[in-house]
């Protein structure tokens, strides 16, 4: 009896050690992330552990994926969106909240050809009306905000007839980088912020007024009202420092940022 | 119509990317299952073990290999090329290719295994009376092994038509050409159109259904007559 007494009191005295301090000091929160983001938001977040005990666990996958789980219940604090839309549908739905909306990135579209630098033609304009290819991979122009912003490319360049039977459709950016890597398809419209380890020269990065600016929304979920640590993070993503380091990832940042109350 | 245009044209070209599969694999894998099932060769484990292959592995991994196979530098790519072909990357033919690999364990088993309890002797039977090879697979294999015939189609078609995974990563997403009725709906769910989306996965879910049904009647009648195979 006395045993049994003594054995629950050393439970019940590592319970208290163990979970107190976890439950009042650090948090873990789940964040959804349009996989165009991925490498960006993997420095953000080995970033921000440093300086926090909050701990961050975070999910790739195209946007409409995503806002398709949060619509069913995923379990997310923080969702940043490919698009201005779907969060602003979440904020709708009332599964988000409206006033913690900011644009985190500008997404900027380059022409990519996969395959050795030197021994090509440089990649530019020309490269795109020209039409010199079997196949350019887009992201897919019904749902992606990479593939909408690469339609814009084409009609505004005025060859969207003369490539329709050319392009192959990626689910979402990242897919479309891989048509390209893999040597499958010769040129793609992919992302800017997926080049930061291709080499210069086999890409051209298309001029901005070719198409409207591919603005990327975060916001913070109804789930999270509360949460201590999907406040901090979204306060930290606003610091300049820290635009600069997106920016740094071949996105442009944009400022006009809602101020974010605790 | 509650299907738009794009979806009956992804509904055609599944089915004819079924049937298309269903077809050759009948043909490549009949002799494979007879091989097998006859065979004493040391061979016969590891051909066994490399034709059940995609039972296991994820369409993940068969779609990236054969996405790099496919490129134009790639082992196949090189190939067709050599052949002044098309090349199979985003394209239909690249589909049939693909889902040949994918789906042959589902003809060749159920083929294997009814040739396997069929057994030596009524062939031998029908050598002893002068039947020639042809013959003998018309009147006695054919006839004897028709169970094993019909779960073979019934499964290479169901599975080709429910393929996914090794689609996506392959087919470029062609409208008319590689997006077929699991892309589509992926394509609905993507661009938030839910309904749509539903009409065509109840539509499959019937199908798969009633495919599955056939299968077990048909099994079914074969054991309560009492006719082995």
């Amino acid at each position: 009896m006395l045993q049994k007494s003594k054995l629950i009191s050393i439970c019940l005295g590592l319970y208290i050690v163990w979970c107190i301090p976890s439950a009042t000091l650090a948090e873990k929160i789940n964040i959804a992330v349009a996989s165009n983001f991925a490498a960006a938001i993997k420095q953000l977040i080995e970033k921000f552990e440093k300086t926090s005990t909050h701990k961050i666990q975070v999910s790739f996958g195209s946007s409409g994926k995503l806002y398709a789980q949060i619509n069913h219940g995923a379990p997310f604090h923080i969702f940043f969106s490919g698009d201005q839309t779907k969060p602003s549908l979440l904020a709708k739905n009332g599964l988000a909240i409206k006033s913690t909306q900011f644009t985190y990135a500008l997404g900027q579209l380059v022409l990519w050809r996969a395959g050795n630098p030197s021994d090509n033609k440089p990649v530019n304009r020309k490269t795109l009306t020209s039409i010199k290819f079997n196949h350019l991979a887009i992201a897919s122009p019904k749902f992606a905000p990479y593939g909408i912003a690469a339609m814009q490319v084409l009609k505004t360049l005025n060859i969207t007839q003369k490539t329709t039977k050319k392009l192959v459709l990626g689910e979402n950016i990242n897919q479309t980088y891989h048509f390209v890597a893999s040597g499958a398809a010769q040129y793609g419209l992919v992302a800017m912020s997926q080049m930061y380890k291709i080499n210069p020269a086999s890409y051209w990065e298309v001029d901005e007024d070719l198409y409207q600016p591919i603005k990327q929304d975060v916001i913070l979920l109804q789930k999270a009202k509360k949460s201590k640590a999907a406040l901090a993070f979204l306060k930290f993503i606003q610091h300049e420092d820290n635009l600069k380091l997106i920016e740094a990832f071949g996105y442009q940042s944009n400022l006009d940022k809602a101020p974010l109350v605790d | 119509m509650i299907f738009s245009d794009a979806d009956l044209n992804a509904i055609w070209l599944t089915l004819k990317l079924a049937t298309m599969v269903t077809f050759l694999l009948l043909l490549i894998g009949t002799p494979i299952a007879w091989w097998l099932s006859q065979t004493r060769s040391w061979l016969k484990a590891p051909l066994s073990a490399i034709f059940a292959l995609p039972l296991i592995l994820p369409p993940t991994v068969i779609g990236f290999y054969l996405l790099i196979a496919f490129a134009p530098e790639g082992p196949v790519g090189h190939l067709t090329s050599f052949f002044g072909l098309d090349s199979l990357v985003f394209s239909f033919w690249g589909l049939v290719f693909a889902s040949c690999i994918y789906s042959m364990p589902f003809v060749v088993q159920p083929l294997q295994n009814a040739f396997e309890t069929m057994g030596n002797r009524p062939l031998e039977v029908a050598a002893s009376l002068r039947a020639t090879p042809i013959d003998q697979f018309l009147s006695v294999v054919l006839p004897l092994c028709r169970s094993g015939f019909f779960t073979a189609t019934i499964l290479g078609f169901a599975h080709t038509v429910g393929e996914f995974g090794v689609v996506l990563m392959i087919g470029g997403n062609i409208e008319g050409e590689t997006r077929v009725v699991s892309v589509q709906i992926y394509d609905h769910v993507e661009a938030l159109e839910y309904s749509q989306a539903h009409y065509l996965s109840a539509a499959m879910l019937l199908f798969a259904f009633i495919i599955l049904l056939s299968l077990y009647i048909f099994q079914n009648k074969k054991t309560s007559f009492g006719v082995r195979l």
